[in-house]
């Protein structure tokens, strides 16, 4: 509903290409075509039948009413007969208006649920990089502003500018009809009103922008204070954070003050401007009907009058109406701008599928000619995993000089899964400008636990979040079971590794369900299992509900070293081959740590994991620590080995150095 | 609810009052405007009489000047009045946040603090300016245009009789049905919104474990729910709409058929038939005008009641009728301390408390996850008050201190510390507001903070962003003790403030702190054994219990728990 005392709106947004992005947003509309066909006949229905019934005044005055005033038996036939006209027109008018407000909902509300979930479809497959140049904030509002303004325009801005246009073309047309003088009144007084109209648009715009500045400053400092209210108490800071706010709030509110006067007097003015055309019009309507009695009646004065009544309003309403039309594709486009982003890229073939091995007629495990066992594809759980390679990725990469270890199978090559990951001579940059791993060479083992070792931005995440592919090498190579890992179709290679992360980010639902995140069909068993494995069990139980408790705002009902043992009991019932631990036990104390050390070693028992920790008694039994710094490896060796060097990892391990 | 808001409109009073009365100047021109063309019609159209027509039309065009003038000034008024309660309201919320205790924070979450100080307070603004100006506007415009109408006509006015009931029914009826059908929406709204700030803080997880189709699924269920509801909410406006056109349209019918026979009888004027269509439309609008206002008033009734239950929040802790200004000396005793953050004593934090700290002990308290030691320290500087027992600084309760005098002798390093925006040495000053450059760099020497903050090129004059963003971890707690050390306080307290420091850097800390800060009494939360073993005693927690408290030599013999943690952590130091 555009009423009057709506909340005024921002300074105007401008899109680059309005053709364009409204039609990418009727392409939305698909399959809705003859709800929209019929929502324009309502609405074309509604503004003719306002036009026409007014009309009707002038028949109803000069001939019905006027030539019977004081006969005692008058002729009420034709009276009748165009109020009966009148009527249908109005009930027309109302039908179409239900017509299309009801079809609208439809329409709307479908388009609406096909943007956000477009939008969050693609959000999904960004890659990371979009995500580290793109705030939170602005993502979020694709999502809410810009979603709401879009909706609005569907649902309201655009109808009714079609209506306000059809009922200001349909009333001028009407006025001329009436009286050509009287309506070079209307004409003259309208160039008047819009002059109005772009004078005091154009300040509350400006005023508008002052507002958005101060507001923002307002709103960041009461983030700022109430995110650090607890600092505050401590210094007993109050008065003080009492005194600037005060300042900045004075300040903003002399700019709301003007911002919003110029919002709220442009009503009050066209509509008393209308009434002055209106006071206008009725005194040379009277004077034309005395001096000329042929141009000018009663019936056409009335029928005007009211004309006059119905004409500035949408006019008045056409400009604020294409204002937040503009302003809605300025935020289509941004959102279709988020949704023809380029998604993570997957060209790899290579899948992860169930195996068992071939047996022969006595039973015993077939070998190959390689002398690996044979595998065959199973359908069932097996609990054995192997990559399938397509016998044309296979072709391709025996050309490139690797030859996989793997069983033939239908369609391809069957390479069990064990979780030997090399990386050779990989470099690697965030923006392709600053170089984060240099010439960064390793390999894991299956079964092996590998380290990282470095202060912040040494590259010690970088490594892992390579292996997962959340990005790309520039240079060199990571092989995973020998097939390289830009083979591997993205969900499968992921789907075979399990991450443990610094920041936990639990979802809202209940503590089983944050578990089961890692395996979405785990049994109960399964998933108890796994919370014991973690040691996280107890705590669970300690819990209101035990495992049917509800996390809410990224768990924050719970300390940060309990959700970390939650992560990783999501880990744990994934129950992957590689293992990947970043940082995930820095919150945790080192009794929890000691205490949860069985479980993890439990964990990690047959797995290839990597660690990363900066707290160096949690990497100290690892098969091989690389010490990182500056994106190279510049120490590698066992926790004996490197204390003997006594290199870097001696003056750390000695706290000579700090880690942070 | 009303009366409680109306406290902070009370110096915008002038314009608050003045901003209806000039409506009222608005409304009663727009009245007289009719009225005066149904004298041109009735007395100078067929008198013949031009003089007359365009003195009344002049007349008219000067009362819409009048009426422009009211409208304007009106809107000038209530933009004043309505700037300056939202300006007065967030004074009122801003101020009581900085009485609020942990506890009082703790209850509403900074987040939803946040929401009621910024999109609650635009929200109250935006409806008390319509308030001020349609409130007022349309119940005058509906009484004297009926009563312009009746005084035209008094029989024919009797079609308001039956189309303003039938009008407030079907207002009513939309409104209640609506309403609960909007919440629903708003509601379903909100978790969608909640579902993507999850994933967006978590796309990390979700494409780590592969579960992008698990949360588009969870996502378009969400969205579908959000489509359902807005429907069903919205269908019912929709009725609403055409009904009333109809019910006006039909006014319009009816004033035709009885004023047009009236007419004709001659007991009307054409003139004053035309002017009562103005009339009935005037009516009949206000009547809907009333009805959308009381619709949004309904809905910001949330805002107001959100921020309400703000400002009547009781601040926890507050301070006593005659307070002690100054604390004495910087001994602690905790005498059977029970505490429960939700005032429970079925579910006990901590758990009779019994210590005994003389001034200028340095206390090391360690245990693990969850042990209370946090809650232990917050009860010093009485961030949060006891359940039961009593914490004495120097002597004394602490509830019979000022805040501002317990506050300021007892120097707390916060866990989850925060650095505000501004330089470094503004940040510093937090500490003692009038700290010279000497004072700044003497306490940043002690916190190992002076090297790093030189290395900068602008030193101390170096800006921080929002949260102290281009600091390493261990270089935000250097500041933030440096910070707190500058308050020359009796008691400070490190709550794990070293832990992403390196134990040489944490070592040479504490070192300053034994010799330029050997008076003042320390309490050092740690992880590492190595941050407390040379405490003069060490309290060992365990569940909200103090299992054990000595030196580190007395706890290795007996102390089951410390020896672990101990153990746990000597693990190939020795090599």
């Amino acid at each position: 509903m555009a009423g009057p005392g709506r909340g005024p709106k921002g300074p105007v947004q401008k899109p680059q290409d309005a053709g364009k992005t409204i039609r990418r947003v009727f392409s939305y509309m698909d399959g809705y075509q003859k709800q929209m066909v019929l929502i324009l006949i309502g609405l074309l229905l509604n503004a003719a039948a306002g036009v026409a019934g007014a009309y009707f005044l002038k028949p109803l005055i000069n001939n019905c009413i006027v030539p019977y005033v004081g006969q005692q038996n008058p002729d009420l036939s034709q009276f009748i007969s165009t109020l009966g006209a009148m009527a249908c027109i109005y009930l027309v008018g109302a039908a179409g208006s239900f017509l299309y407000n009801r079809l609208m909902i439809n329409v709307a509300t479908g388009t609406l649920y096909r943007i956000r979930t477009d939008l969050f479809t693609k959000m999904e497959k960004l890659p990371l990089r979009y995500f580290d140049s793109h705030p939170h904030g602005e993502l979020m509002s694709r999502f809410t502003n810009d979603t709401d303004t879009l909706r609005e325009m569907i649902s309201n801005a655009l109808p009714h500018m079609i209506s306000s246009v059809v009922s200001v073309v349909g009333v001028f047309t009407m006025m001329l009809l009436l009286s050509p003088i009287l309506t070079a009144i209307i004409v003259i007084m309208l160039f008047l009103m819009l002059k109005v109209v772009m004078t005091l648009g154009g300040k509350s715009g400006m005023y508008f922008k002052k507002q958005q500045g101060a507001l923002g400053k307002v709103n960041g400092y009461i983030e700022e204070m109430i995110e650090g209210q607890k600092v505050v108490k401590v210094f007993c800071h109050e008065d003080k954070t009492v005194a600037h706010f005060r300042r900045i709030n004075d300040e903003l509110c002399d700019a709301a003050t003007n911002a919003h006067t110029f919002a709220s007097i442009l009503m009050p003015i066209m509509g008393n401007l209308s009434h002055m055309v209106y006071a206008l019009i009725a005194a040379a309507g009277g004077g034309i009907a005395i001096a000329f009695p042929a141009l000018m009646d009663l019936g056409t004065i009335a029928a005007f009058l009211q004309y006059t009544r119905s004409f500035y309003q949408p006019i008045t309403q056409i400009s604020q109406l294409f204002n937040s039309i503009l302003t809605a594709l300025a935020g289509a486009e941004r959102i279709f701008g988020l949704i023809d982003q380029e998604p993570e890229l997957d060209e790899g073939k290579v899948t992860l599928v169930y195996a068992e091995k071939v047996l022969d007629e006595a039973g015993r495990e077939a070998a190959g000619e390689n002398g690996l066992p044979l595998l065959k594809e199973s359908s069932a759980r097996t609990g054995l995993w192997a990559w399938k390679v397509p016998a044309g990725t296979a072709a391709a990469l025996e050309a490139g000089g690797i030859s996989l270890a793997g069983s033939p199978a239908a369609g391809g090559l069957l390479v069990q899964v064990r979780g030997d990951v090399r990386f050779a001579d990989v470099t690697f940059s965030y923006d392709g400008k600053k170089t984060v791993l240099h010439d960064v060479s390793l390999y894991a083992k299956p079964g092996q636990k590998i380290a990282f070792v470095g202060s912040t931005g040494a590259g010690k995440t970088t490594i892992t979040n390579l292996i997962n592919r959340f990005y790309d090498v520039d240079e060199g190579a990571i092989t995973y079971d020998g097939i390289p890992v830009k083979e591997i179709r993205k969900d499968d290679l992921r789907r075979s590794l399990a991450m443990v992360l610094q920041d936990t980010h639990l979802f809202t639902g209940t503590v089983k369900e944050n578990i089961r995140y890692g395996k979405l069909d785990a049994t109960d068993e399964e998933i108890v299992r796994a919370a014991k494995l973690a040691n996280a069990h107890w705590f669970i139980q300690h819990l209101p509900q035990g495992y049917d408790t509800v996390l809410t705002a990224d768990g924050a009902n719970l300390s940060q070293g309990q959700r970390q043992l939650l992560a990783i009991a999501r880990a744990a019932v994934a129950d992957p081959p590689v293992l990947i631990l970043d940082e995930a036990t820095s919150s945790i104390d080192t009794r929890t740590e000691a205490l949860i050390e069985k479980g993890m070693d439990s964990l990690m028992e047959g797995r290839t994991v990597f660690v990363i920790a900066h707290r160096l008694s949690t990497v100290r039994n690892s098969n091989a620590i690389m010490v990182l710094e500056h994106g190279r490896i510049i120490e590698r060796g066992d926790h004996d080995d490197l204390l003997q060097q006594k290199g870097k990892y001696y003056q750390l391990y000695t706290g000579m150095f700090e880690l942070s | 609810m009303i009366k409680k808001l109306a406290v902070y409109l009370r110096e915008y009073r002038l314009p608050a009052i003045l901003a209806p009365i000039t409506i009222i100047g608005e409304v009663i021109m727009e009245i007289l405007i009719p009225m005066l063309m149904a004298q041109i019609i009735n007395i100078g159209l067929p008198a013949g009489d031009i003089g007359y027509v365009v003195k009344t039309g002049g007349l008219m065009v000067l009362l819409a000047l009048l009426s422009l003038a009211f409208g304007a000034l009106s809107g000038r008024f209530a933009s004043v009045a309505g700037a300056g309660f939202a300006k007065n309201l967030r004074n009122a919320l801003f101020g009581k946040v900085q009485d609020f205790s942990f506890a009082n924070i703790d209850k509403f979450s900074t987040a939803s603090l946040i929401t009621r100080l910024t999109t609650d307070v635009t929200g109250v603004q935006n409806t008390l300016q319509m308030m001020l100006r349609i409130m007022f506007r349309a119940p005058v415009m509906l009484i004297s245009a009926a009563f312009m109408a009746t005084r035209i006509n008094g029989r024919l006015a009797l079609v308001f009789a039956v189309a303003g009931p039938i009008i407030i029914a079907g207002a009513v009826l939309v409104m209640t049905q609506a309403f609960p059908r909007f919440q629903a929406m708003l509601k379903k709204y909100d978790l969608l919104n909640a579902s993507i700030q999850e994933n967006l803080t978590a796309i990390r997880v979700v494409k780590a474990f592969v579960r992008t189709d698990h949360e588009t699924e969870k996502f378009r269920k969400a969205a579908d729910d959000v489509r359902r509801a807005q429907i069903r909410a919205e269908k019912v406006m929709v009725f609403a709409m055409p009904c009333m056109q109809l019910v006006m349209n039909g006014c319009m019918i009816a004033v035709c058929w009885f004023g047009g026979l009236m007419i004709i009888g001659e007991e009307m004027l054409a003139g004053d038939l035309m002017s009562f269509f103005t009339y009935v439309s005037q009516v009949l609008s206000s009547i809907m005008m009333i009805a959308m206002i009381s619709v949004s008033l309904v809905m910001s009734r949330a805002s107001a009641s959100r921020i309400i239950e703000v400002l009547e929040e009781r601040p926890d802790v507050a301070d006593p009728a005659a307070p002690l200004t100054e604390v004495e000396d910087g001994s602690v005793v905790f005498d059977h301390v029970n505490f429960s953050y939700a005032k429970d004593p079925n579910n006990l934090i901590l758990e009779d408390v019994v210590l005994n700290i003389k001034a200028g002990e340095t206390i090391g308290i360690i245990g693990g996850t969850g042990s209370a030691k946090t809650t232990l320290v917050q009860l010093i500087p009485r961030l949060y008050d006891v359940l039961s027992g009593s914490v004495l600084v120097g002597g004394h309760d602490v509830r019979e201190y000022s805040m501002e005098a317990l506050r300021d002798s007892v120097a707390m390093v916060l866990q989850k510390n925060v650095l505000f925006s501004g330089s470094i040495k503004e940040n510093l000053r937090w500490g003692k507001e009038d700290a010279t450059d000497e004072e700044l760099i003497a306490v940043c020497k002690t916190a190992d903070a002076h090297d790093f903050i030189s290395s900068f090129p602008n030193g101390y004059d170096t800006d921080l962003g929002q949260g102290g963003v281009n600091l390493s971890g261990g270089q935000k707690q250097r500041l933030c003790i440096a910070r707190a050390l500058l308050k020359d306080p009796k008691i400070l307290i490190l709550d794990d403030s070293t832990s992403a420091v390196d134990t040489a850097t944490d070592s040479r800390i504490r070192a300053g702190f034994a010799t330029r800060f050997g008076h003042v009494t320390t309490f050092i939360i740690a992880q590492r054994i190595a941050s407390v073993q040379e405490a003069d005693r060490i309290l060992v927690m365990d569940d909200g219990k103090v299992s054990d408290i000595g030196t580190h030599e007395e706890l290795l013999a007996r102390s089951e728990i410390y020896r672990e943690v101990y153990e746990s952590q000597r693990k190939g130091a020795e090599e």
